[in-house]
């Protein structure tokens, strides 16, 4: 029986299994729709199967599916094991976990049939937004509910990180998703033209900020030290790290929308603070990679460590490319190219997707009684699979965007554009099928991760984790029981 | 730009709150101990004791998880 004495696993190990299921089903669509720019038939003329309809069915399903379910799983473990307590309520865990799945399911049948408020990232109708709203403020009580019954006194950093990204998530989509129903299925904002925008950017940007960043740092500033058996290089500058962000990111939105309508100094202003940012960002990719300083022979042997270093190292390469990118005479050559495309991926496929499947290899095995994953071989090749895939995608639309940017540019003596826009998407053509050959190869390193979980977890009994018995707050090594 | 009239407001009003809860956290002694935290996780052994763990005994009864390998001592802080 899961009693109060034991961790809730239950629902780790739930939302672990979905992590690994939407990431194979989301990363499928992706390399779809990446086939469906090279060879546009794929679309085989069926509205449900177009580009326009499946593009936000990907990113709903790799950002909210594969991306929160790795978050709900491992906030979830990460506030019991360093509170010690067991999940606040197991009735709302639940909850959120169902709840969770029924978005994604409804997710995976409004978006192909069409039915979109129109907004990136934010695309689901109202009644699915209502119930994106519920399931989030039960995930913030669950969350917050488990960290103040916490029997250890010191909060640890890893949920102050998880913490800001539930509250942040809360409050960016209720203000962005407000909307005036017309039916069941249609819906329009209440906002408008470049104030919608606004809203949008500022919606869409602290998405990336809290979820994709402050969230899968704090699994960060825990898988990472556990994994290297090694303390955080520096907890004071996590704590920093940590309050920097948070002071700093609320306005980069704006970059989303240079030499758009929106105000110059607006836009400047958005500019400014991407360019803030890197300082936080680079000192917590700094503090992880750090953490492995006197252990870096471990990178041997251990093809996790290796999924969590390289992850670091694209969210440094991704933070820097960004805030590049915001930089508005950057900005007016990669605004609208492929180089866009090849920037979030090298934070997607690098930073998130990498930190989420070390941490989960790190997870599986506890969550099933095992010492190790199935097949460490396997977690190998799933690693050199992916970063082979990673980088061909990226160097492949760095090139496409830079010379979509520059052909776009180029004028002739006259004042007349050198190219007309069709012959810059055939310029493209070989990039696209570059790009979709490095989509197959990490889409295989997923398979791969599957099957591993499925042989690792096959005809494991529930885990029972006994929470020990309280630490006195401030003991140093107190052992338990 | 009257989107600014609510998106304004509401980042000043979130940097109080964040000020808020920073000092009254700091005050109540969360961010004395900048070494031990980061120790303490690692103290916590979360690896199953043996595979089948029906019996109900479980991982968290070892002391550490500090490997006793002589190249990996314990890190410096």
């Amino acid at each position: 029986m899961d009693t109060a004495i034991n961790y809730n696993y239950k629902v780790v190990k739930q939302f672990t299994i979905a992590t690994v299921l939407w990431g194979v089903v989301g990363m499928l669509v992706g390399v779809f729709i990446a086939a469906q720019l090279a060879w546009p038939a794929l679309n085989f003329d069926i509205a449900w199967l177009s580009y326009g309809r499946l593009r936000p069915l990907h990113t709903n399903a790799v950002i909210f599916a594969f991306g929160s379910s790795a978050l709900f799983a491992t906030s979830y473990y990460v506030v019991q094991r360093t509170s010690q307590v067991r999940l606040f309520s197991n009735g709302l865990a639940a909850f959120t976990f169902w709840g969770w799945q029924l978005v994604i399911v409804l997710a995976a049948i409004t978006l192909p049939l069409g039915m979109t408020q129109g907004k990136e990232y934010a695309e689901l109708e109202w009644p699915i937004d209502i119930l994106i709203a519920v399931v989030w403020i039960a995930y913030a009580v669950v969350f917050f509910g488990t960290l103040i019954k916490r029997k250890v006194t010191h909060i640890y950093v890893a949920n102050w990180f998880y913490g800001a990204y539930i509250i942040a998530i809360a409050l960016l989509h209720i203000v962005n998703s407000a909307s005036v129903p017309v039916s069941l299925t249609k819906s329009y904002s209440v906002y408008s033209g470049v104030q919608d925008a606004m809203i949008q950017w500022w919606y869409g940007h602290n998405a990336v900020g809290f979820l994709l960043t402050a969230g899968f740092l704090g699994m960060m500033y825990y898988f990472i030290p556990k994994q290297t058996e090694r303390p955080v290089y520096s907890y004071r500058l996590s704590i920093v790290h940590f309050w920097a962000l948070i002071f700093t990111y609320m306005w980069a939105g704006p970059h989303h929308l240079h030499y758009t309508a929106l105000p110059d100094w607006t836009q400047s202003l958005g500019m400014v603070f991407s360019i803030i940012l890197l300082a936080p960002s680079w000192g917590g990719m700094i503090n992880g990679i750090m953490t492995m300083s006197g252990a870096w022979y471990k990178l041997r042997t251990d093809p996790i460590l290796k999924f969590m270093v390289v992850s670091l190292s694209f969210y440094g390469m991704a933070t820097f490319e960004g805030t590049m990118m915001s930089i508005k005479t950057i900005n007016a050559l990669s605004h609208d190219t492929d180089w866009t495309i090849g920037h979030v991926h090298g934070g997607a496929l690098g930073w998130v997707g990498f930190i989420t499947m070390g941490s989960l290899y790190y997870l599986i095995p506890r969550l099933s009684g095992k010492k190790a994953m199935w097949s460490v071989r396997l977690i190998d090749l799933h690693f050199w699979v992916a970063t082979i895939g990673i980088v061909l995608y990226i160097a492949s639309m760095w090139i496409a965007g830079v010379m979509q940017g520059l052909m776009w540019r180029a004028v002739n003596l006259d004042g007349t554009l050198t190219y007309s826009f069709v012959e810059g998407v055939k310029a493209t053509y070989p990039y696209y099928v570059i790009r979709f050959s490095g989509g197959l190869l990490y889409l295989s390193g997923m398979l791969m991760m599957a099957w591993n979980t499925f042989m690792t977890m096959r005809g494991a009994a529930p885990v029972r984790a006994r929470i020990p018995v309280a630490f006195p707050a401030h003991a140093q090594a107190v052992p338990t029981v | 730009m009257e989107a600014l009239y609510l998106l304004v407001p509401l980042s000043v009003l979130i940097i109080f709150i964040a000020i808020y809860v920073f000092f009254s956290m700091s005050d109540s002694g969360q961010f004395d101990d900048m070494v031990g935290p980061a120790l303490r996780i690692l103290q916590d052994d979360d690896l199953p004791a043996e595979p089948d763990t029906s019996t109900g005994t479980n991982a968290a009864t070892t002391t550490s998880t500090v490997s006793a390998d002589p190249r990996n001592p314990p890190g410096p802080i």
